[in-house]
């Protein structure tokens, strides 16, 4: 219990991705929590990857823990555009009410 | 090896609580400032574990921008009117078993997969990469990242452009009624068309057409 191993940090990871999946389903409210639910995700994927390559003695997976940095504030960046702009055009971002592709 | 536990479970304690906050709460404002808890402890938990330099960037990265830029649009966008009208029950109640059933499924699964994973013990030796104690994280990483990884480097910052240019032409508005430079036609004019002799008559002066 005391002694803090790989498992410590990749059940913390998976925790948080769970708790992003499980966000993702359950608001209804806005997409932005979608969004932050998203964040989480990855965030979880970058402890997964830093605690592998600590107990690894690897670079590597620092390395792609930085690119996955890099795409996860690529899309941020578009998303959150997509959404003031959906905002403008339709004065709402209610999930329940974004059906327009359905036709 | 105690405080180290004992750091590592005050972390990681607070991390699963602001992130349940994060997708529980009302308010998007508090959603955002948990989801910087969030990041912030994260970082914590890798400057522990010796990845200082990614510690550092999370900081920067993801609080110093991503959630600024949340927090930018949550303000801009006007959510408040949204926030009275609660869900209906019945939909919340069915969107609540299906994502922690989703949820739970996947949580066991990742579970299983991390109680019940062995590795060959010389796995690390395969690699040329390995962490070296003698210089430190920034500097290792350095070493590789802009050697063996340069092309990687340099296509992530090509899609750092491209979300860039998608993101400005996407809330770029064309308003009409303003003037515009228009570089073409600005260099293109010459003497000809700009200049024009008039003669004028004493006493009746000019009609310019704009």
């Amino acid at each position: 219990m005391t002694e803090i191993g790989l498992s410590h940090y990749l059940t913390l990871a998976a925790i948080i991705f769970s708790i992003g999946i499980i966000g993702i389903f359950l608001n209804r409210k806005n997409v932005i929590i979608i969004l932050m639910s998203i964040e989480l995700i990855l965030l979880a994927v970058n402890i997964n990857l830093v605690s592998f390559s600590i107990y690894l003695q690897n670079l590597v997976g620092q390395i792609f823990t930085i690119f996955i940095l890099t795409v996860a504030a690529a899309e941020a960046a578009v998303g959150l555009a997509i959404i003031v702009i959906y905002y403008k055009n339709k004065g709402s971002i209610n999930v329940d009410q974004i059906s327009s592709l359905k036709g | 090896m105690l405080a180290h536990s004992l750091f590592f479970y005050f972390f990681s304690t607070i991390t699963v609580f602001s992130a349940t906050m994060v997708i529980f709460s009302r308010n998007t404002v508090h959603a955002v400032f948990f989801l910087i808890l969030v990041f912030v402890t994260v970082s914590m938990l890798f400057i522990m574990i010796g990845a200082e330099f990614l510690g550092m960037i999370m900081l920067i990265v993801y609080v110093g921008a991503v959630s600024v830029l949340f927090l930018f649009v949550v303000m801009m966008l006007n959510i408040s009117e949204q926030k009275m009208k609660r869900p209906t029950r019945k939909g919340l109640i069915n969107n609540i078993s299906v994502g922690s059933f989703v949820g739970l499924v996947i949580f066991l699964e990742m579970l299983i997969i991390i109680g019940g994973w062995k590795y060959k013990s010389d796995f690390y030796l395969f690699s040329d990469k390995n962490l070296n104690e003698s210089i430190s994280n920034t500097h290792a990483l350095g070493s590789v990242l802009y050697t063996d990884y340069i092309h990687l480097f340099q296509i992530s910052g090509m899609i750092l452009l491209i979300s860039m240019i998608g993101a400005i032409t996407l809330t770029f508005k064309k308003r009409e009624n303003i003037k515009r430079q228009n570089y073409f036609d600005q260099i293109q004019r010459d003497k000809t068309s700009a200049v024009s002799l008039v003669e004028v008559e004493s006493g009746k002066g000019v009609k310019l057409d704009d």
